[in-house]
């Protein structure tokens, strides 16, 4: 596999895990309004995912669905930051924080890339970041004092490293298996070849 | 055969799904139209990437254009040349008079907190700047949530990306 589609491929692995992790909130987000934006985060990131899988898919004379479905769980190239089932709104808004913050640098790079393809989809999906942004500002600033919100950030901080560098990424957690499992239920459902 | 100016007529007909008061060419999203003998081929930039109206705008714009008698090819193109700047200046007064807030024009360093959090975003309905938001994200990826203090009515405000 060439080094553009690895590359491309571990950043839409995080997009499309985090994307299905945050829609994990929708109905039981903390209140009505968080509900709707953790489920428009959510729907944005899973956007992300697709546009790079297409382009990666192009390289890999494949389909954006077959590597977003179709691999198994040790082809996947996500960080295990994404891949925890975080059942405390504390650990989730922390996890938005540490992804975000890295994301945003991992966009700047990227938009500086010699591959005008790259380029040009890292400052599509960054205009769309900027709301993110704004969000986990706003959280950070409402939680920066509560102790169970700081501790949430120092656990999670060691695995936040691994987003903006893919050659620290080490093996998955067992939650990955998990939620693909859980991902393609409906896809397995139907016999290969079915059109969605 | 048909014209470039003919195929451009059509798809200004064609609505945009999710608020069809606007058209896929008020919205901007149709970057090129190019006739090649019976083949139009259309460069057309998404909004919001993970918007689900997408699909179905490729797929009208693919009808409309086989009505015409030709073969369409509707090439996404995945790079930052649209934002709301390109919605057209009709496009921008057909939401406004459906009751959507345009999108304020960008500006170089991009959308801010304190920007969003001030005053300057008109409501839709009785036109005072006397409004608050409500939530940075709303129905659809495109959308935020503000409220008009003065006639009291919560309103959708296009993001500005």
């Amino acid at each position: 596999m060439s080094g553009r589609a690895e590359l491309l491929l571990a950043i839409a692995d995080d997009e499309l895990i985090l994307g299905w992790r945050d829609s994990e909130w929708t109905g039981i987000a903390p209140f009505l309004e968080e509900d709707v934006a953790f489920s428009s985060i959510a729907q944005n990131e899973v956007g992300h995912a697709r546009a790079l899988y297409e382009l990666a898919a192009r390289d890999l004379g494949t389909t954006a669905d077959e590597l977003a479905f179709d691999r198994r769980p040790e082809e996947y190239r996500c960080a295990q930051l994404v891949e925890l089932r975080l059942p405390g709104w504390e650990h989730t808004i922390a996890r938005h924080v540490l992804y975000e913050q890295a994301d945003a640098e991992r966009l700047e790079r990227l938009r500086a890339s010699d591959d005008a393809e790259i380029a040009g989809l890292a400052a599509k999906i960054d205009r769309e970041e900027v709301y993110h942004r704004l969000h986990a500002e706003m959280w950070l600033e409402r939680l920066k004092g509560e102790p169970r919100f700081t501790a949430a950030l120092d656990e999670l901080r060691p695995l936040a490293e691994a987003v903006l560098d893919p050659s620290l990424r080490d093996g998955h957690t067992p939650e990955l298996a998990e939620l693909l499992e859980e991902m393609t239920s409906v896809r397995r459902s139907q016999p290969a070849g079915t059109t969605w | 055969m048909v014209t470039a100016e003919q195929v451009w007529a059509a798809l200004a007909e064609v609505p945009d799904p999710e608020i069809p008061v606007i058209s896929v060419v008020d919205l901007g999203v149709v970057r090129d139209v190019r006739v090649e003998q019976e083949r139009v081929h259309v460069d057309f930039t998404p909004t919001f990437l993970g918007c689900p109206a997408l699909e179905v705008m490729r797929k009208q714009m693919e009808a409309r254009i086989a009505q015409l008698g030709a073969e369409p090819e509707v090439e996404v193109v995945l790079d930052d040349s649209w934002s709301t700047d390109r919605i057209t200046p009709e496009g921008r007064e057909k939401l406004r008079a459906a009751g959507f807030a345009p999108p304020a024009p960008r500006s170089s360093d991009g959308p801010q907190l304190v920007q969003l959090q001030s005053k300057g975003f008109r409501c839709p309905y009785c036109g005072s700047r006397e409004t608050a938001l409500e939530n940075i994200f709303g129905p659809t990826p495109c959308r935020s949530l503000r409220y008009c203090r003065d006639c009291r009515q919560p309103f959708e405000q296009f993001k500005t990306i």
